[in-house]
């Protein structure tokens, strides 16, 4: 590129010196040449490309008025016509994470721009937008901003240097994208895999061409004492509700989870209950809803005092491509209701 | 939602019918179940067979819930 990358920087009310967050709802405005975090950027990409202008906008307007902010903001961005917009970096502020990146939806798809910005992993502006800019991976808090400055300014002349055309994640220094580029190898896919598996069976090294997810794991709870005495609850991914989805839990990708009563419940019933979850049949679930959560065959073992009591609530979501991240966040909640009355072991059933 | 409820320290026990899933996720204490429409059950029995099921899995569940581990631990019936 002959001539300096014209760039344009997207910060909020705090990054902006404008203010916390008694200042957080303050609309788009536009300032010249760049502001906060934007002067280290400016100074450490030197020749190559300078920051001419900054875009300002409260967190808070930004997700309350996302129409109006986008509108302005794209009015904006049409007038200065940049060749690179910079967002953040956001760390792991929610709002800050998802206002940037929905400027990076703006400027890639709307206008061909490409977007370098950076965000903690959790934050959900990086889940939600990660196909729309280059974000290069952060700490979760402010105080990172003296490595994620260098990080972004690495990238932009990564970017520069290769006129626009950056490679894989792990080449440029960026988190996936979840881009999926096709390209041609030489050696067709069935080989590539045997070749794979036999390395692995003879235990040489070998480079997945896929990585699964990794999933921590959880130390592992003290097994119950006395069953006979022991409060029991269900609670079940299987999506079991009340007939009729009062809180009206989604089939898929659930928003929630529901805290149902199972006070003088016996028997779940084709009446009483039904499930909500669109990831499997229904038709078994909503015919005996106990198929699921197995509350006659608990309420039996009560009798007979095979178990201390069955906990008089039950706690339901909808498994079905709901993410690891909400699941989490209902089971946390799930928890400390169920501790606060006193159960003291789970049997969650799964679809 | 599993691990999440046992980092309180409550033994939990995943009926599910996906097992590698469960493994994978990192489940402690597993229990197969039937199918996934229907864990818990079979229509192909007869009401009075299928809660008899019902029961086996769940018994099986609770003395998952006592039985003291080490690892990850899939009860299944001994044959």
């Amino acid at each position: 590129m002959s001539k300096k990358l014209q760039i344009v920087h997207y910060l909020n009310q705090f990054f902006g010196q404008i203010g916390g967050e008694d200042k957080a709802d303050i609309p788009p405005r536009l300032e010249e040449g760049p502001v906060g975090p934007g002067t280290a950027l400016n100074n450490a990409l030197g020749e190559d490309a300078e920051i001419v202008n900054t875009i300002i906008c409260g967190d808070t307007y930004f997700n309350e008025n996302l129409e109006e902010s986008k509108a302005k903001i794209k009015e904006m961005l049409d007038e200065i016509d940049p060749d690179l917009l910079i967002a953040g970096p956001a760390f792991n502020a929610g709002r800050y994470g998802v206002a940037c990146g929905t400027v990076a939806e703006i400027a890639k798809e709307e206008m061909g721009v490409d977007v370098v910005s950076g965000i903690y992993p959790e934050n959900p502006g990086y889940e939600m937008y990660r196909q729309y800019a280059y974000f290069v991976e952060t700490p979760d808090s402010a105080a990172g901003m003296r490595s994620a400055i260098p990080d972004m300014v690495k990238l932009v002349k990564n970017y520069i240097d290769k006129d626009g055309e950056l490679g894989s994640p792990d080449e440029e220094g960026y988190m996936p994208r979840g881009v999926r580029k096709n390209l041609f190898v030489d050696e067709r896919g069935s080989s590539r895999a045997v070749k794979m598996l036999i390395d692995k069976l003879e235990k040489n090294e070998f480079e997945t061409e896929y990585p699964m997810p990794v999933f921590d794991r959880v130390e592992i709870a003290e097994p119950l004492e006395n069953l006979s005495d022991a409060k029991i609850a269900l609670v079940t991914s299987g999506g079991i509700v009340p007939k009729g989805n009062p809180d009206h839990i989604e089939a898929s990708s659930a928003s929630k989870y529901g805290e149902y009563s199972l006070e003088g419940v016996m028997d779940l019933t084709e009446e009483s209950h039904e499930t909500a979850h669109g990831g499997y049949d229904p038709v078994y679930a909503n015919l005996d809803p106990d198929r699921v959560l197995p509350v006659d065959v608990m309420r039996d073992l009560e009798k007979e005092g095979m178990i201390g009591e069955l906990h008089n609530k039950f706690y339901a979501t909808v498994g079905n491509g709901t993410s690891v991240a909400n699941a989490e966040s209902y089971a946390t909640e799930i928890a400390e209701n169920l501790v606060a009355d006193g159960v003291q072991a789970v049997i969650l059933t799964s679809t | 939602m599993v691990k999440e409820i046992e980092k309180t320290g409550l033994p939990v026990v995943h009926v599910a019918t996906v097992l590698p899933i469960s493994e994978t996720v990192g489940a402690n204490r597993i229990v197969p179940a039937v199918a996934i429409p229907h864990p818990l059950g079979n229509p192909d029995l007869s009401e009075k067979d299928e809660k008899s099921l019902r029961r086996e899995i769940v018994e099986k569940a609770l003395e998952a819930l006592q039985t003291d581990i080490t690892e990850q631990t899939v009860f299944v019936d001994e044959e």
